[in-house]
């Protein structure tokens, strides 16, 4: 069983917590001569792959480094710029590091922010009256499962798809919610929890998960 | 789960230690703070704050759904009391409207200890617990008042809370519950 990300979004829709669990990193390194057989994306955020996917380097993922150098945006660590690097023919023979994007903390509070409305227009669509929120939500390649507590706060749950007893395993992330956040007295509501305690045992749990399934948690 | 075996024991903690404990509480804030009405009001307030926290650990051990009436929402108090403080307190003299009930302790772990001071008389020593049913109750959206009629402190036969529901929060209500 494999746990991509554990999230919780309070009442008012913000993020509160997110973890990112056993995502495996995929990283591609490859020598390149001139000209390079890979088109390029040049945002001022990130380099990207545009099109003409290769040897595991697929479109979309972004540039880390050049020649070892780590690429910060559209700048090398040097100060150089990463497109004048790779157009200058004499620089080549160019060894060019690939990975997977990886979302930074902003994009995940805008995406939560962004489930919350979602979630909202779910339980109104439906043609049958009082009907919950998303609860499933299916993709070819993750499932999100979501549970909303009486009180409003949900707690989020990416995984691989076809796993069943996912309920179990979120209604136990609430207990821990409510053990170790909500009884730790620094801890204010509705804020971000930094709380190491509860760290710990989701990581505890979500280990104990990904060997023996949700069976073992008892009830 | 270390927390697993001390969830099938209904008790923890030594009761008296509580009652000691918030016993130290209240006679330290009565030192701070002179005026006796101020205090039951920091009392109340110390309870409304602990019950929003409660109530998620109260709905996550018992997987209690969303009460849609009076009466069930009294059976849930009741159970609460089981769980928090072990004594099971009788939910008796129903308004007509059904819209209040009263729950009678014979027995309150919070004052097991305790005779008021003849100064005293105006002090709701437990106030703790109203402050405590209000604060969890607005949490799953139901706001209520709360308030002692009889205490054991004043000479009463019984502790009886009262409950009265004033509303339903409907725009506090999260969207895919209402």
């Amino acid at each position: 069983m494999i746990i991509y990300g554990v999230y919780i979004v309070s009442k008012s829709g913000g993020l509160i917590f997110n973890l990112d669990n056993n995502v495996p990193r995929i990283e591609h390194e490859k020598t390149f001569t001139y000209p390079l057989d890979l088109m390029l994306d040049y945002n001022p955020k990130k380099v990207s792959v545009a099109f003409n996917r290769k040897d595991g380097i697929n479109v979309g993922h972004v540039l880390v480094a050049v020649n070892g150098t780590q690429v910060n945006g559209a700048t090398l660590e040097d100060g150089r710029d990463v497109k004048e690097v790779l157009e200058n023919a004499e620089n080549y023979p160019l060894n060019l590091k690939f990975s997977r994007p990886k979302m930074t903390t902003n994009e995940k509070i805008f995406l939560a922010s962004m489930f919350y409305p979602l979630f909202a227009i779910a339980s109104q669509l439906s043609p049958e009256p009082k009907s919950s929120g998303i609860e499933t939500l299916e993709t070819d390649s993750f499932t999100l499962h979501c549970f909303q507590t009486l009180t409003g706060v949900k707690f989020i749950v990416i995984s691989e798809t076809g796993l069943s007893g996912m309920d179990i395993l979120l209604r136990k992330i609430y207990e821990l919610y409510s053990d170790y956040a909500l009884k730790n007295p620094f801890y204010s509501l509705e804020m971000p929890i930094r709380c190491e305690l509860f760290d710990n045992k989701l990581q505890a749990l979500l280990d104990l998960v990904e060997k023996t399934g949700t069976l073992n948690l008892d009830k | 789960m270390s927390r697993q075996a001390s969830r099938l024991d209904p008790k923890k903690v030594n009761s008296e230690f509580l009652t000691l404990t918030y016993g130290a509480l209240v006679t330290q804030m009565l030192r701070d703070i002179e005026n006796v009405e101020d205090v039951n009001k920091q009392l109340e307030r110390i309870g409304y704050n602990m019950g929003m926290r409660l109530i998620e650990d109260f709905l996550a051990r018992t997987s209690a759904t969303r009460c849609l009436e009076m009466r069930e929402t009294a059976d849930r108090i009741q159970h609460a009391f089981r769980i928090y403080l072990n004594v099971q307190p009788t939910i008796t003299n129903w308004s007509p409207a059904s819209d209040e009930f009263s729950l009678q302790f014979e027995t309150n772990p919070l004052t097991e200890f305790v005779e008021l001071p003849p100064d005293l008389t105006n002090l709701r020593y437990s106030s703790i617990i109203s402050g405590c049913i209000r604060g969890a109750l607005e949490m799953v959206q139901l706001e209520v008042q709360c308030w002692f009629v009889q205490d054991q402190l004043k000479g009463d036969n019984v502790t009886e809370i009262r409950v009265k529901f004033i509303r339903r929060l409907e725009d506090a209500i999260p969207a895919g519950e209402d």
